[in-house]
């Protein structure tokens, strides 16, 4: 194994690792304040939780492009091969 | 383990080469197409529970439609429903056994995505002329010309990585946990999958209509949806 290699494996594993931060934090954020939303409007739960799934999975997208990233460097690397 | 990139080709066809998404997608167009045609032969006014079923899914659509765009459904309908239901039920596709989504490729989503980038520029010059539709690019004055172009090709750009990247997911953490872990053991994934598929076909409409919506009314003199697009 050479060192291109060896640095695109760390690479893969720094970009989903630190890429993952800050979806997490924001979602835990957002679910933090539909929950306090619906706690205080009960009537309003079905319009929070349909505006709620949709920013997550916007949110999510974030991580999913590490993910994206971290699997063009592990499968589809132009520098090995 | 396969790389989710990769996609090789099951057979050639002259010189076309045939994937496996392809055969799954004209599988669907086919289910779909011929589903509808024998649902909509017998049309009545007091419906049956089958017509019942498929009037609650229509009516659905056309709700989200009418509120996300302030248009009549019926604008919109023939694109966004056909969006909104192929990738529905290529996300679910994931249920047959031996079948990947056509979704979890890049190709699938890239055509996916340049139709909503032609459809854009269809219904923008439809609603507002050439001249009109051009004149959007300017808006709010012409320094942003640069930025407004480089924005109509991104956002439909990250569109397709993002529906890309969340089937193609799915199927590869099944995939991993499946060759360690043993046969049911990711069933509770796959539930999650039927989930994500479905809100990831409900995004993908959602933005699709934003971005026609916000081109269709930016050239006139009401910019009050102008801001819309921006993702």
């Amino acid at each position: 194994m050479n060192w291109l290699a060896f640095i695109s494996i760390i690479g893969a594993a720094v970009a989903v690792s630190f890429g993952a931060i800050g979806p997490a934090l924001a979602e835990g954020r957002a679910v933090a304040a539909a929950m306090d939303a619906i706690a205080r409007q009960p009537e309003a739960a079905n319009t929070i939780s349909r505006t709620l799934f949709v920013g997550l999975a916007m949110i999510e997208t974030m991580a999913i492009y590490c993910l994206v990233i971290a699997l063009l460097l592990l499968f589809a690397n132009p520098l090995i091969s | 383990m396969n790389s989710p990139l990769a996609t090789p080709a099951l057979f050639h066809l002259g010189p076309v080469p045939i994937t496996e998404a392809v055969l799954v997608t004209w599988g669907i167009m086919l289910l779909l197409g011929i589903g509808c045609s024998i649902a909509t032969r017998r049309l009545s006014h007091n419906p049956g529970r089958f017509q019942s079923a498929l009037e609650l899914v229509v009516e659905a659509l056309d709700l989200q439609i009418r509120e996300a765009s302030g248009a009549p459904a019926q604008t919109y309908r023939a694109f966004i429903g056909t969006l909104f239901v192929y990738i529905l039920a290529a996300n679910w596709m994931s249920l047959v056994p031996g079948v990947e989504p056509p979704t979890a490729h890049l190709e699938t989503d890239a055509a996916l995505a340049a139709l909503v980038f032609v459809s854009v520029i269809w219904f923008g010059v439809r609603a507002n002329g050439l001249g009109g539709y051009l004149k959007s690019f300017a808006y709010p004055n012409p320094v942003m010309i640069p930025l407004n172009i480089l924005e109509s090709l991104t956002r439909v750009f990250s569109m397709f990585v993002r529906l890309f990247g969340n089937v193609m997911s799915g199927v590869f953490v099944v995939g991993i946990v499946a060759s360690l872990a043993g046969l049911l053991v990711p069933v509770p994934l796959m539930a999650l999958d039927l989930l994500t598929g479905a809100v990831q076909a409900y995004i993908f409409a959602i933005l699709a209509l934003v971005f026609i919506t916000a081109a269709s009314a930016e050239g006139g003199t009401d910019h009050s949806n102008a801001e819309k697009g921006s993702p």
